[in-house]
């Protein structure tokens, strides 16, 4: 199947998305798409017979800062029963990137969603697990974001030693042989 | 007088598994409910060794990438190199001579043999099966030998460079790897006298950790978790790289999908891989093109860098400023000992990369591990890690 007939076939599925095919160097076929239609495409790659894009191989995003528009998320995707391979790219503007979940789709877009989030603070709308995968859950900023800088000096906020009085001290060692007794 | 019941009080109890536990490879951290012996559910927590390769490699120029990348999957240092050359490679359009294209796919086949000794050897020992770690690492060394022959390092070679390898195969080679598949093949077979049939590790891995085929996709596992499910996905034979559609060797794949059928798989690999290795060393002769013919990416010879001003220019551009890549992306994918794994390279025209991201098997496995253990008993998490084979260097990069 070339590139075509799957744009065809996806254009006749979902009939309001804009999709934009781009030569490839590694001959991937690569379709940028709008962002409105992420998760009706991403349906359809699933469903349709002749397409069967079953496993997410990858979910990635790409800073191209300071260009507009700045992101772009990469979907590697693999149809094992057809032998296929698909780039699907959505561009992003940086004012306020979000894009919706395809947890409902691929379920392994869960943890890959969270590290895109973690390291370049692109939301995902409607995604159940909405927290950072490899940062602290404390931590400042977006690491892979071009405008973070590389050398930095930070104090761990985590790591920081908790401050009791020794009021509050004894009264916990209190309490606690009170209910131990 | 009134009878007295016995009332036993029960309680869930919430267990914290690591991050420093010996058998959690690495420094993988669970919180486990647990209603007795039963895991009610489990909550992985990574990141503990998260290092920002990936930020790093924006820094470095290509070919200082590659030792970055090969510690990132540190028990499958040239599977990662390989794939992140083939990437840049065909950013850069470079023909790669078939000898490289040969040596390649053997480092890559011992590669695959030496993670799985290691797999096969800590899984044992977690089991209880304390012989067959160190049978396996006994093994393991001499694959460390042919390592530190070509390259002088044993964990992290970086032999596998951009447009080829570092230098010619040394003298000796060829018997080296000889020596070792000859002596490798029986003693896989004592391997699985220890195990194959042992009933104590039956009942530990049997009908343990089942994923379904459905479920291994959907869930994106690769590799041996998903070919011991049925899934026969091998990017070998699906979108072949390296001119592996020449080489003769099946992909093993098996039905239950628990931490048996995996067991079976990866102990199968071992086998396809020592036959393409044979295949691929008989395909190599001992001397030869080793590294594309262009001036812009090969550094000249020593003797012509110390006797010729050209060479020592050249010598010079490529060790202080490297080499422009053309602007773009590729991802090329390879099959690695954990499934496919790949880099996904941009450039931007110069020469350092734009952007760089490893595609982890490791991390879908981890990510899947909640599925896996949850309904199951505690003493089979254990099991389970072990088979899923994830290194935690690879999960959090």
């Amino acid at each position: 199947m070339d590139s075509n007939t799957l744009v065809a076939s996806l254009q006749e599925t979902v009939p309001g998305a804009q999709l934009e095919q781009v030569a490839s160097i590694d001959l991937q076929p690569t379709l940028y798409v709008s962002r409105d239609h992420v998760v009706a495409l991403a349906t359809a790659l699933r469903d349709r017979p002749e397409l069967r894009f079953d496993l997410l191989a990858e979910l990635t995003a790409v800073d191209f800062w300071p260009r507009e528009p700045r992101f772009e998320l990469v979907y590697i995707l693999v149809s094992i029963p057809n032998r296929l391979r698909l780039r699907m790219k959505v561009r992003l503007e940086g004012s306020d990137p979000h894009v919706a979940t395809v947890c409902a789709v691929w379920p392994a877009a869960n943890w890959l969603e969270r590290e895109v989030w973690d390291m370049f603070g692109i939301a995902f709308d409607g995604h159940p697990d909405p927290r950072r995968l490899l940062m602290p859950e404390d931590w400042e900023g977006y690491p892979l974001r071009k405008d973070y800088p590389v050398q930095i000096r930070m104090t761990p906020t985590s790591a920081e030693a908790l401050q009791v009085t020794s009021e509050e001290f004894r009264a916990n060692v209190m309490k606690d042989r009170l209910t131990r007794g | 007088m009134p009878e007295i019941k016995p009332q036993i009080k029960t309680e869930v109890m919430t267990v914290n598994m690591g991050p420093q536990h010996p058998s959690t490879h690495g420094v993988l951290r669970l919180v486990l409910e647990l209603d007795g012996e039963t895991v009610l559910s489990a909550a992985p927590t990574i990141g503990y060794l998260h290092t920002g390769i990936e930020k790093t490699t924006e820094q470095k120029k290509w070919q200082q990438v590659i030792p970055l990348v090969e510690r990132m999957d540190y028990l499958s240092a040239q599977s990662n190199s390989m794939a992140f050359c083939l990437s840049t490679e065909t950013l850069l359009g470079l023909e790669i001579p078939q000898r490289v294209r040969d040596i390649r796919v053997l480092l890559a086949e011992l590669q695959r043999i030496n993670s799985h000794l290691v797999w096969l050897g800590t899984h044992g020992m977690e089991i209880g099966a304390v012989s067959v770690m160190l049978y396996c690492f006994r093994e393991r060394e001499l694959l460390l030998n042919i390592n530190e022959m070509i390259a002088g390092f044993r964990l992290f070679p970086s032999y596998i460079r951009v447009g080829g390898l570092r230098e010619d195969l040394p003298r000796g080679f060829h018997a080296a790897v000889t020596a070792f598949l000859d002596r490798f093949l029986p003693k896989l077979d004592e391997y699985e006298d220890l195990l194959t049939k042992n009933q104590i590790y039956l009942k530990r891995s049997r009908n343990v950790g089942v994923v379904t085929k459905e479920s291994a996709v959907a869930r994106g596992l690769v590799g041996p978790i998903a070919r011991a499910a049925g899934v026969d996905y091998d990017v070998r034979k699906y979108f072949p790289y390296l001119g592996y559609e020449t080489y003769d060797f099946r992909v093993p794949t098996e039905t239950a999908g628990d931490v048996y059928a995996r067991y079976k798989v990866r102990v199968a690999e071992m086998r396809e891989s020592v036959k393409i290795c044979r295949q691929a060393l008989q395909r190599i002769s001992p001397t030869g093109a080793f590294a594309v013919d262009d001036p812009r990416i090969t550094p000249p010879p020593k003797d012509r860098v110390y006797t010729e001003m050209e060479a020592l220019i050249q010598h010079f551009l490529i060790y202080s400023q490297g080499f422009t890549v053309p602007a773009g992306e590729a991802y090329v994918p390879v099959e690695g000992p954990r499934g496919e794994q790949g880099y996904y390279v941009v450039s931007d025209g110069t020469n350092r990369p734009w952007r760089i991201k490893s595609r982890a098997p490791s991390l879908l496995a981890c990510q899947a591990l909640e599925h896996m253990i949850v309904g199951g008993l505690i003493a089979d998490v254990i099991a389970v890690i072990g088979s899923i084979d994830v290194v935690m260097g690879d999960v959090d990069r």
